[in-house]
């Protein structure tokens, strides 16, 4: 148990670093690569909690997928002024406000997570018996099939969507 | 404690150790078979019918000058190459080459090499963009498009076979295959291979380094051990590729009288030589041909197979 205490630690920390160079870096592409390993990290993070489908799909969507769309933007913009950041404070009461948002969100998120210790859609014994791919796939597909197809649905249509205005954008 | 810790560290040496040395002879076994294959001797200078060929082509890239364009991005041209070699080399750590010998068993496996495999495309993109020249950049938008559409059919041929396996664990699969997948899922396995070469950049879809019309490529200004780590990756990727055909579809250590261990091996060099026979046979596609041909035909099969498959099973188990 030490062990795993240890290297969450370690992966935190980690993390963190890897958070702040993202945003402190001027170079886009340094900054993307900071960003996905720190994906990485949290994949990391999620296995040592024991929800390996989680980290796999992580490092799948976010550092692969994600990262690549993102690489790919950063690549067809080329050029040296456009990848360098400019900085400015024009927009500090904006941040301060989401940053006020994000951090009462994280609270609440923490504060939810000690008042509801131990429930969830599945109790751990369970889950232990089931292997986390089986039971995430049994509840998705039973309990939750409505709110999953709706976020089909929703994803296929952005999809259509992109689609359609690249199109029309390409066909004039 | 430590003596696991030592068990592991002993197993993860010998699989490395293995895996480079063939990746090595790979590259010397390429060259004999297309070249007997076109009628020539292939390497023979080096040693007995050239077998020492690997190791001098090696010492060479590893004494060359490291060159870095003027143009070129310096930490991220270091970056990609060893990205894409880490990201080739640790998906060896779930390959289970028999029943009780793999570095370690996920109850994930396959999500876990689609997920490495995935963030191994960034290295090539990003070799691309950080030459800071005009043929890595096209050689390295090119692969992206290229590895992340084929990323889809790749993982949707697969579907068939884990949804008759019933699981993610590579072990799992294996011990599920009383008959070979191949026999239930024809059509996914010949999608898998076409994606595969796709995939792992290989003629006739070696279009990211496309000699004719890209000079080399994402790494045209690579040279030397970072070359290599290219190489290297590529070829890596090729044994992963096969081994997990072998897996999913051929009943990876399954078979009568010889242990598991060379059976999977006869497999897997089966389909690694197959490769090797295609690079010699066909021609490269066009670039248009080769998107229409994974977008607008292989696409639909998959996924036309993955509901015959769903429709199938449900029948022959009456849920």
């Amino acid at each position: 148990m030490n062990w795993a205490n240890l290297f969450f630690d370690l992966f935190a920390v980690i993390v963190v670093i890897l958070s702040v160079i993202t945003i402190t870096r001027r170079n886009a592409v340094h900054s993307a690569i900071a960003l996905m390993m720190a994906f990485v990290g949290l994949a990391a993070i999620y296995v040592i909690l024991g929800a390996e489908l989680l980290a796999a799909i992580q490092v799948l969507v976010y550092a692969g997928g994600v990262m690549a769309l993102m690489l790919f933007v950063i690549m067809s913009v080329k050029s040296d002024e456009q990848n360098q950041v400019k900085q400015t404070h024009a927009q500090t009461l904006i941040a301060a406000f989401v940053g006020v948002l994000f951090v009462v969100e994280i609270g609440v998120t923490v504060w939810m997570g000690f008042l509801y210790k131990n429930t969830g859609a599945l109790a751990k014994s369970q889950l232990a018996a089931m292997g986390n791919t089986e039971a995430l796939g049994t509840v998705l597909f039973t309990k939750f099939l409505f709110p999953f197809e709706v976020a089909s649905v929703l994803l296929l249509a952005a999809m259509v969507g992109a689609i359609v205005l690249a199109k029309y954008k390409l066909e004039r | 404690m430590l003596l696991e810790i030592g068990i592991a560290l002993l197993k993860i040496i010998v699989v490395f150790a293995l895996a480079l040395l063939t990746v090595a002879y790979l590259t010397y076994i390429e060259r004999k078979v297309i070249g007997h294959m076109q009628v020539r001797m292939g390497p023979m200078r080096v040693g007995p019918h050239g077998l020492l060929q690997p190791i001098a082509d090696g010492l060479k890239l590893f004494m060359k000058e490291d060159i870095v364009p003027y143009e070129a991005y310096r930490f991220t041209f270091y970056f990609a190459p060893i990205l894409t070699l880490v990201t080739a080399l640790i998906l060896f750590a779930v390959i289970p080459f028999d029943k009780h010998f793999a570095i370690t068993r996920l109850n994930i496996g396959v999500m876990y090499i689609l997920s490495i495999a995935s963030v191994g495309v960034l290295g090539i993109l990003l070799a691309g963009w950080a030459s800071g020249s005009k043929y890595p950049i096209l050689g390295g938008l090119r692969s992206a498009a290229q590895m992340l559409s084929y990323e889809i059919f790749l993982g949707f041929s697969i579907i068939g076979a884990l949804m008759i396996s019933g699981s993610l664990d590579l072990v799992k699969i294996v011990e599920s295959q009383h008959v070979w997948n191949i026999v239930y899922q024809p059509v996914a396995f010949v999608i898998y291979i076409i994606a595969a070469l796709g995939e792992i950049n290989r003629v006739p879809f070696d279009l990211p380094e496309a000699e004719t019309e890209l000079v080399a490529g994402f790494h045209t200004e690579y040279s030397g051990m970072k070359f290599a780590y290219f190489f290297l990756a590529e070829y890596a990727n090729m044994i992963i590729v096969c081994s997990m055909a072998t897996i999913l579809f051929l009943g990876g250590w399954r078979g009568p009288v010889l242990p598991g261990f060379v059976w999977f091996l006869i497999k897997l060099f089966a389909l690694i030589y197959f490769f090797i026979w295609v690079r010699a046979t066909f021609p490269r596609y066009r670039y248009d041909q080769f998107m229409k041909i994974g977008w607008k035909i292989m696409l639909p099969i998959v996924l036309a197979n993955i509901v015959v498959t769903g429709v199938v099973m449900m029948m022959v188990q009456g849920g």
